[in-house]
């Protein structure tokens, strides 16, 4: 009962988005701030973690193909794929759930509680619109941005690890990305996403924009809120592999 | 003018406000008082829409509120200022960049001249000088003529005011009743205040409405008080012996029974008073 309570909530919060900016050029101006914080923002977290993911995902992936009839160039194809479809979108959103997650359940909660959303009703805005459509926005736009970069940096950790350890060399490695390529692989890894973009935005909007209480309900809404969203990715993560990697193949 | 006739309002099992009618007058300080608790901010959040009554009619000059449209209360909310207890100021915000906000969102001037009507009400609630600071780095009185300036940038019809003073020294609760006080003559607004702070009734109670557990209890102006024989009323305002001395002394003064050459003394210990 208490979900349907919450998911009524949550819909009701997404439909009150949709009205009359009062001025398009706040708007705007809001959803570039958001773009800049949220994109920006997690820019060194996500090439930390890519980098990474792809090294540890080569070394590993070697440490496992003991076969000498296993040619080198799969370390590349298998390094390639699991970063396109799994640690790309799947891994990089679940850290950005904490993240953006956090920063945007802890801010709408401070504003809620702080009476800040308050004021802004009184003075006539759509604290909905004005508040959590700038921050879903600007998540739909650079979390995808940022898995594509993770792709990049994750296939290219793979190959500083594998060259720096001697485990493939460069021109191996190379010629491993390119063989069996499925280009659907990266349609269906910016399909996962946006789901996730809209995932890890829009759960913490509503845990913080319905906060009640003090500094220490900020603080568990917001780890509420991040422990759904991870939840909520892997659960969609689940749902999309079954319905579209299921017909791609 | 805004009138409200037989307001009700409930969470869950909880009566919070039950069947309170008022007129708050225009280019007046209207005050509404109570214990706390007694429904003095939900009666508030009422007026300007935060909570949508169970039952009752509010009026902003002749037009019901509650009969509004969002479109139409959006219009309305324009016309409406206020001052939040903790004065609701964003954090993230320099003081100019607060003032300025009503004005961005609901106006296409130049900057200029929007930098020019923020310096007016920064100078008008004596705050000059301070537009690059952010709210964190102002005095809690501060915070809150910042909270008026911003309240008023785009001339409102309509101010409230939630607990103006609390948090603040008497001196500085002076100096921001005052305030409010003279742009409330000064702009002919129609001007609402919560308060349970003695000072400011009897500084600034131009129309009075008492709410006791939900209830209108009693209705008159500050110098109605004096006299008052509402008992819950004077156990509010008057709750200490000091106070109801002062009461007691102004009773006579009013009556012409106290003789300004007297010990003051001769007057607070003896059994002259009333």
């Amino acid at each position: 009962m208490l979900f349907f309570n919450h998911f009524g909530r949550y819909l009701i919060m997404l439909k009150g988005m949709f009205t009359r900016p009062e001025n398009m050029r706040m708007y705007w101006k809001e959803l570039m701030h958001q773009c800049v914080e949220i994109g920006i923002g997690s820019l060194g977290i996500v090439i930390i973690i890519s980098i990474f993911m792809g090294a540890v995902s080569a070394v590993q992936t070697s440490y496992q193909l003991v076969s000498p009839l296993i040619p080198s160039t799969t370390i590349a194809q298998i390094v390639r794929d699991t970063v396109i479809l799994e640690f790309a979108p799947t891994v990089v959103c679940i850290v950005l759930a904490g993240v953006i997650g956090s920063k945007i359940a802890s801010e709408l909660g401070n504003m809620r509680v702080s009476e800040q959303i308050d004021a802004l009703e009184i003075m006539g805005i759509n604290t909905k619109s004005y508040l959590i459509m700038p921050k879903i926005i600007a998540c739909l736009i650079t979390i995808p941005l940022l898995v594509i970069l993770s792709m990049v940096l994750g296939i290219w950790g793979g190959r500083l690890a594998g060259t720096a350890t001697g485990i493939i060399s460069p021109d191996t490695y190379d010629m491993g990305l390119l063989m069996n390529f499925v280009p659907y692989n990266v349609f269906f890894a910016l399909i996962k996403a946006y789901t996730f973009a809209f995932i890890i935005s829009t759960i913490p909007s509503y845990y913080g924009y319905y906060v009640k209480g003090g500094a220490l309900e900020i603080g568990r809404s917001s780890t509420k809120s991040v422990v759904i969203s991870c939840i909520m990715i892997l659960f969609a993560d689940y749902v999309l592999a079954a319905l579209l990697l299921d017909k791609a193949g | 003018m805004i009138e409200f006739n037989h307001i009700r309002k409930s969470f869950g099992e909880k009566v919070v406000l039950d069947d309170v009618s008022h007129i708050m007058e225009t280019g007046k300080c209207n005050l509404i008082i109570g214990q706390s608790g007694s429904g003095k901010t939900v009666m508030q959040k009422c007026l300007v829409g935060l909570f949508e009554p169970d039952e009752g009619e509010i009026i902003y000059d002749g037009v019901s509120f509650t009969d509004m449209g969002i479109e139409q209360r959006k219009e309305l909310r324009q016309q409406i200022g206020m001052l939040f207890q903790g004065s609701a100021l964003f954090d993230s915000m320099t003081v100019e960049q607060n003032i300025m906000f009503p004005i961005d969102m609901f106006t296409n001037k130049p900057f200029a001249e929007k930098l020019k009507r923020v310096n007016e009400v920064l100078e008008r609630v004596n705050l000059v000088g301070i537009n690059k600071k952010f709210p964190a780095e102002l005095s809690g009185g501060m915070k809150k003529r910042v909270g008026i300036a911003r309240a008023i940038v785009l001339n409102p019809k309509f101010l409230f005011c939630d607990e103006p003073n609390s948090g603040l020294d008497p001196q500085t609760s002076m100096v921001i009743d005052k305030l409010i006080l003279d742009i409330t003559r000064e702009f002919n607004m129609t001007t609402v205040i919560n308060t349970h702070d003695m000072n400011s009734v009897m500084e600034i109670g131009e129309n009075i409405l008492y709410l006791y557990k939900g209830k209108k209890e009693w209705t008159g102006n500050k110098k109605d008080i004096i006299f008052s024989k509402n008992e819950r009323l004077n156990g509010f305002i008057f709750a200490s012996e000091f106070l109801q001395d002062a009461k007691d002394m102004r009773m006579l003064e009013a009556k012409g029974k106290i003789d300004d050459n007297r010990d003051m003394d001769e007057l607070l210990n003896g059994d002259k008073l009333v």
